[in-house]
């Protein structure tokens, strides 16, 4: 479950943010999922969900009652030689199981699998949705 | 916000020694010597892991003779033992094909892996080096804290010029440094322990060119009783890597 070290990396995040800004009780994460890295958000959710439980067990009642809000971001890409713009999800079906899987865990792996559709070059960059995002934090002080 | 870069440490955290073969210069030998490095010390018994970050040219799984090893999910991805190291390199994901990224892409693509790889508890993580002074080194040094370096030259003027540039880096950002290495060496020379001396470099030793040694590639067994790995266990007994930990 490669999810489970995003999801922890996430909480670590929050937390330290939140001590630097001293915030006593987090009340809601906004976290937003680029499309390129598919993230599977049952899975995310699950882990982000056992993650708090276990941090709340070990006395840090910060993040007891924090809402996670979660938002797909569509990926796009943009050719650096040609300026042809498409979203990730028009070619992706293109993509085998293992070319999937390998964006999935190293989205960079799409400079490998994919190429612009209009001139085939692979020097495209990745504009919008690439993997996982803290967009805000809520709490009170 | 990034979230990645803040559980790197974590990541990082059982590892006694992180040990970067760099050397700026290009076709000197670090894979080599960070593979026979990684499989000497475990030979020794010690726990290892070994990361390759080459992602344009990376062959520390050509020395493995890496075969059907992958990587295993398990709260993030534990990397396979391949003769023993723990092995994590961008050939799982990029299986023989070209991996033309940018610097930033190149930047993505070692945060993700330090944040999603669990090495677990480890004696040293030996890390093979891309040639080059720019972002892979840069990010080695921002993210993998504490890393010595163990920088590889040849006898050549040519190789030399640009392992003096990295030494040079390194001691302006006061990076330790383990010492230099000259490989493949052929007639007797002086140029490079001039040049260890010169910016207060320990100079560790050389390694013989061993013509030889390509035969033994892929196959770690025949690698460990080449004449290259017995000069570089020499090299090895005069630091202090094999000092136990306390």
């Amino acid at each position: 479950m490669h999810e489970w070290a995003l999801a922890e990396a996430v909480i670590s995040t929050v937390v330290e943010t939140s001590k630097k800004e001293k915030v006593k009780e987090i009340a809601e994460v906004k976290i937003k999922i680029g499309e390129l890295q598919q993230i599977d958000e049952e899975i995310f959710r699950f882990a982000l969900g056992e993650i708090i439980k276990e941090m709340v067990r070990d006395q840090d009642s910060s993040l007891e009652n924090m809402k996670i809000k979660i938002e797909k971001e569509p990926s796009f890409l943009k050719c650096r030689v040609c300026g042809h713009e498409w979203s990730f999800i028009s070619q992706s079906k293109k993509l085998s199981e293992d070319e999937s899987e390998s964006i999935h865990f190293i989205p960079e792996a799409a400079y490998v699998y994919i190429r612009c559709p209009k001139c085939k070059s692979p020097d495209f960059e990745i504009t919008k949705g690439r993997g996982v995002w803290i967009d805000s934090i809520r709490g009170t002080r | 916000m990034d979230p990645r870069q803040n559980i790197i440490e974590k990541r990082l955290a059982n590892i006694n020694r992180l040990i970067a073969v760099a050397s700026g210069k290009g076709g000197v030998g670090k894979s080599l010597i960070a593979t026979t490095l990684a499989l000497s010390l475990s030979k020794k018994g010690r726990k290892v892991g070994l990361l390759d970050l080459d992602f344009q040219g990376p062959s520390a799984h050509v020395i493995l003779g890496l075969k059907n090893a992958y990587p295993k999910e398990e709260k993030g991805i534990v990397p396979p033992e391949v003769h023993g190291i723990r092995f994590m390199s961008i050939v799982y994901y990029v299986k023989d094909e070209p991996s033309p990224l940018r610097g930033t892409d190149v930047s993505n693509a070692i945060i993700e892996l330090l944040a999603i790889t669990q090495w677990k508890k480890l004696d040293f993580l030996v890390v093979d080096m891309p040639p080059g002074i720019g972002d892979q080194t840069l990010d080695l040094i921002r993210f993998m804290k504490g890393s010595e370096f163990l920088v590889t030259t040849t006898p050549s003027k040519v190789a030399l010029e640009t392992v003096k540039k990295l030494l040079k880096l390194l001691k302006e950002l006061k990076i330790p440094i383990m010492g230099l290495i000259e490989n493949m060496k052929m007639f007797p020379s002086s140029l490079a322990r001039e040049q260890a001396k010169e910016l207060s470099v320990p100079f560790l030793g050389e390694i013989s060119f061993d013509r030889y040694l390509e035969e033994a590639i892929g196959n770690p067994n025949k690698l460990l009783e080449t004449k290259f790995a017995r000069d570089l266990n020499v090299i090895l007994s005069k630091t202090n890597l094999l000092y136990k930990s306390i």
